[in-house]
């Protein structure tokens, strides 16, 4: 499968549910337990990128200290409630900064 | 910023704001007021969340993908977490299939937007297959942040229209950009993705425990898959993680 294929699939599976939701009977929203999980599903596979980006190089795990270093800074600009950008911005400085020191 | 407040916003602790319809009927200068905020709401997290499109254009143009498929990943997926989790699995050579398949799923909880918004917009038809494109994070944000429904509609619309042309600007500009950098990890681009996530993530993280068991469990999981499966496969694996919240019963979140 080409990247063009997965790009074009992967916009209109996003657009299916977009519409798929604006579609759906209200009354499925009622069951408490179908909103718990559909709501926690997204947290799980952020958590997992986030994660496999963060540890491993394809298959491989690997630690890159300057990587991990921009992301602990990110945690830190999110403590001290910084701006999205702001965070996007101490991540990667962080983990180029730490680069250039020879990292 | 907005994409990570949007979350929360957006979450289920916000009152429903489908007003009774005779509440709209009184244009006084209350609910001019109440207008005007929401375009302003719009307008600012539509440009603040807009212009990190020029992170997830470096983003993808580092993973691999050319200028022109970063770009019409963003006008037509126009939902951040999956098109960096695209671009993310084409970086690490990983499974298309999987890849595809994981990152429409990670737009799964744009469905439930559309569940929460789909009373207070009341589109059909047309309208409807048009709207249901700009239904995100931040244009949830927006809506549900509003009082009553023309302010609503205001929000969400303006919201839509603004993130809609800076988002693709900046994917563009930021895709042309990176293509012009030397060694891309040199300056910490390998860093976006994650931390882009991290952002979005946060409001989740630091307000229900709930939440971070799920976190922890979900990224144990794809950890330890990654060796053994393809690339792609441990994060689509990771959402068993939230299963135990069907099965479960009706414990507090």
């Amino acid at each position: 499968m080409s990247v063009w294929i997965a790009v074009i699939a992967t916009g209109l599976g996003c657009y299916a549910l977009k519409l798929g939701g604006l579609v759906t009977p209200r009354r499925m929203l009622d069951d408490p337990r179908v909103r718990r999980f559909t709501d926690l599903v997204p947290v799980a596979l952020l958590t997992a990128l986030i994660a496999v980006q963060a540890l491993s190089d394809g298959r491989t795990l690997e630690f890159d200290a300057a990587r991990l270093s921009g992301l602990g800074a990110a945690v830190a600009a999110l403590l001290l409630r910084a701006p999205f950008l702001v965070v996007l911005v101490v991540a990667a400085g962080v983990a180029a900064g730490l680069r250039l020191l020879g990292l | 910023m907005s994409a990570a407040g949007s979350a929360r916003a957006a979450g289920e602790d916000v009152p429903d704001e489908e007003a009774p319809d005779g509440i709209a009927r009184q244009e006084s200068a209350e609910d001019e007021a109440a207008r005007a905020a929401a375009v302003r709401d719009g307008l600012g997290v539509g440009v603040a969340v807009g212009v990190s499109g020029l992170a997830f254009g470096a983003a993808a143009v580092t993973a691999g993908l050319t200028v022109a498929q970063a770009c019409a990943l963003s006008l037509l997926a126009f939902t951040g977490a999956s098109q960096f989790a695209l671009a993310g699995v084409v970086g690490g050579g990983g499974g298309l299939v999987a890849g595809t398949l994981g990152a429409v799923l990670l737009g799964g909880r744009n469905a439930l937007y559309g569940m929460r918004l789909a009373a207070t917009l009341g589109v059909r038809g047309r309208r409807r297959l048009a709207t249901a494109h700009v239904v995100i994070d931040e244009t949830a944000a927006v809506a549900t942040a509003q009082r009553g429904r023309a302010a609503a509609r205001a929000g969400f619309y303006t919201t839509a229209i603004t993130l809609y042309l800076a988002w693709n600007l900046t994917t563009l500009l930021g895709a042309v950009g990176a293509a012009r950098l030397g060694d891309p990890d040199a300056v910490g681009l390998d860093v976006l993705g994650p931390a882009a996530f991290l952002a979005l993530l946060w409001p989740r993280l630091t307000s229900g425990r709930t939440a971070v068991r799920v976190a922890v469990a979900a990224a144990v999981i794809a950890v330890a898959a990654t060796p053994v499966l393809p690339p792609g496969v441990p994060v689509m694996l990771a959402a068993v993680a939230a299963l135990p919240a069907l099965l479960g019963r009706r414990a507090a979140p």
